[in-house]
């Protein structure tokens, strides 16, 4: 009879730790994440930041308050809109500035196409990771329609500046409306085709159904916000729940799920789209007349204290909280990202699951890595 | 929650069939779309050969404005090198000579005008800032080149020449400018 402690009670290989990233396509970028396996199951997970850190929150206290939104718009590049915006209004609550109703209703046609182009590169992105191809076209072909408008009316195609304090920087262009609606036909006209290519494929459903489950519980204490804590059962957006530019007037439901699972994410997601689709609706004939951007100083000096302010980007809640010691430049600024928290739980909810399911879960996730790496 | 369309599909919670199970159906319903596309309009230009031109209000290369009589507007005042948050911008101001009055429009002008283009993220607050409409963004990129030092941009580069006027009236008109 052997001795009790020589014999294994479980069957498991030695401990293997292999590296995921830093320069790896399923992350989206640099990020490095440390993975512990035994077999081909993962015991241990643990993400590695800093390969993209280019100290954004040090750089604005330099920057003045008409400046410091320019560099946002490089932390989550595909939600800039809302970066921007965020940066506009913690100066426009430090200052007192009322912004117009027509800056208001631009800005939120502005940022729900947004949310639209990044859930639809999300889409086609995930759909790669995934092992499928062609989804990834089909995205960027209405994504590109969303660039070209953004392209005519803010001036550049992905890295925005297009809010500023008091309103926005420019008017819309004349085509705009139109090319709007053009978007919004074709988009309702193309979305079955997701549908019919991923949604209910059933390649897909057995690759994300019951994978990584987040419970609501797990998500309220790691911080998650947006899409991936909505998933869950979480009732986070903060177009709801701290109505800011007028998204108190208009019509539009929370999408909530309740299984938690890889597939709840992505369906979240889609009927997220839908609902970005339904306030452009709403809104794009009735951009009231006016100016599209308030009459501030030239100089700008917020007064002495604190504010914070958060807006709900295509990943969730993006807050910045901003002291003032009265001067031109912010004395201190902490970006509160939505990527960075909702990271925080991928080593928690990828234990236990295959390596192969390590892709699913980080692509339902949505990571931007520059937004959590600031 | 309405859907957009009655085309999509409902995701299914049951069990899978054999058949589903096969996956073949599967790949069939996605093979079919792929190959509509084929008989569709093309979402894609064929681009050495077609060139897709960028709008009049996209924000590239900076040009320096002469005004009709072909004298330089820009008069150095450094309001531009201010505003960027890049610090991209710097310049040298000279007083003008008697006799130069065709070259420059004001008394006081830039000897040297440089933006370096790495620095540059082409926010256009530069534009906004320049009260004698001097500086604008072009629907121009900026070209890759070999070394760093070419990237810096001098006044060579950056002032419009006599024969080739660029237009910039397409440009969306500032109706409010900021103001105190």
């Amino acid at each position: 009879m052997q001795d009790e402690e020589t014999i294994p009670q479980t069957t498991s290989t030695e401990e293997f730790i292999l590296n995921v990233g830093p320069q790896h396509p399923s992350t989206h970028g640099v990020l490095r994440l440390k993975v512990t396996l035994d077999g081909e199951t993962i015991t241990h997970v643990e993400p590695v930041l800093g390969y993209i850190h280019r100290s954004i929150e040090k750089m604005c206290e330099k920057l003045s308050l008409r400046q410091f939104s320019y560099v946002t718009s490089k932390m989550d590049y595909l939600s800039s809109h809302m970066n921007n915006q965020a940066c506009a209004m913690v100066v426009e609550q430090a200052l007192q500035i009322e912004v117009p109703t027509r800056a208001q209703a631009i800005r939120i046609l502005m940022c729900e196409l947004t949310r639209i182009a990044s859930h639809e590169l999300w889409w086609g992105a995930s759909g790669l990771d995934l092992g499928a191809v062609s989804p990834f076209f089909y995205a960027f072909r209405e994504r590109e329609m969303i660039t070209d408008i953004f392209e005519e009316t803010c001036g550049t195609r992905l890295t925005m500046n297009y809010m500023v304090p008091g309103g926005v920087m420019a008017d819309i262009h004349p085509t705009f409306v139109a090319k709007v609606k053009e978007f919004i036909r074709l988009f309702k006209l193309r979305f079955h085709e997701y549908d019919e290519l991923l949604t209910g494929n059933t390649i897909l459903i057995n690759r994300l159904k019951g994978v990584g489950v987040l419970t609501k519980e797990d998500a309220i204490s790691w911080g998650c916000t947006g899409p991936v804590a909505r998933a869950s059962g979480v009732s986070c957006d903060i177009r709801k729940w701290y109505p800011y530019d007028g998204y108190e007037k208009l019509d539009f439901k929370e999408i909530l799920d309740s299984e938690g699972d890889c597939m709840a994410r992505y369906r979240v997601r889609m009927e997220e789209m839908k609902q970005s689709a339904h306030i452009i609706d709403q809104l794009i004939d009735n951009i009231p007349e006016g100016d599209f951007q308030a009459k501030t100083k030239n100089v700008l000096k917020a007064p002495k204290g604190d504010y914070y302010t958060r807006v709900e980007t295509a990943r969730g809640e993006f807050g910045i909280y901003m002291v003032s010691d009265g001067s031109q430049t912010p004395y201190r600024l902490k970006f509160r990202s939505p990527g960075f928290s909702n990271l925080s739980a991928l080593p928690h909810i990828a234990v236990g699951a295959k390596m192969g399911d390590l892709m699913a879960i980080m692509a339902m996730f949505d990571l931007v890595i520059p937004d959590i790496d600031r | 929650m309405q859907p957009l369309t009655n085309r999509s599909k409902p995701v299914q919670t049951r069990e899978m069939t054999f058949l589903e199970k096969l996956y073949l159906p599967a790949i069939w319903t996605g093979m079919v779309i792929t190959l509509k596309h084929f008989f569709m309009r093309k979402a894609t230009v064929r681009y050495p050969e077609v060139k897709r031109e960028f709008s009049a209000t996209f924000r590239g290369k900076h040009v320096l404005k002469r005004d009709d009589q072909g004298a330089e507007r820009c008069t150095a005042c450094g309001l531009c090198a201010v505003a960027c948050p890049a610090e991209a911008i710097t310049m040298v101001a000279a007083e003008r000579k008697p006799g130069e009055e065709k070259l420059y429009k004001e008394e006081k002008y830039a000897a040297v005008y440089d933006i370096n283009m790495l620095r540059c993220i082409f926010c256009g607050f530069c534009e906004e800032a320049c009260p004698k409409e001097a500086i604008f963004l072009t629907p121009e990129t900026i070209p890759s080149m070999y070394e760093r030092s070419d990237f810096i941009y001098h006044k060579d580069r950056l002032v419009e020449s006599m024969d080739k006027r660029i237009d910039i009236s397409k440009r969306q008109e500032k109706k409010l400018a900021v103001n105190n």
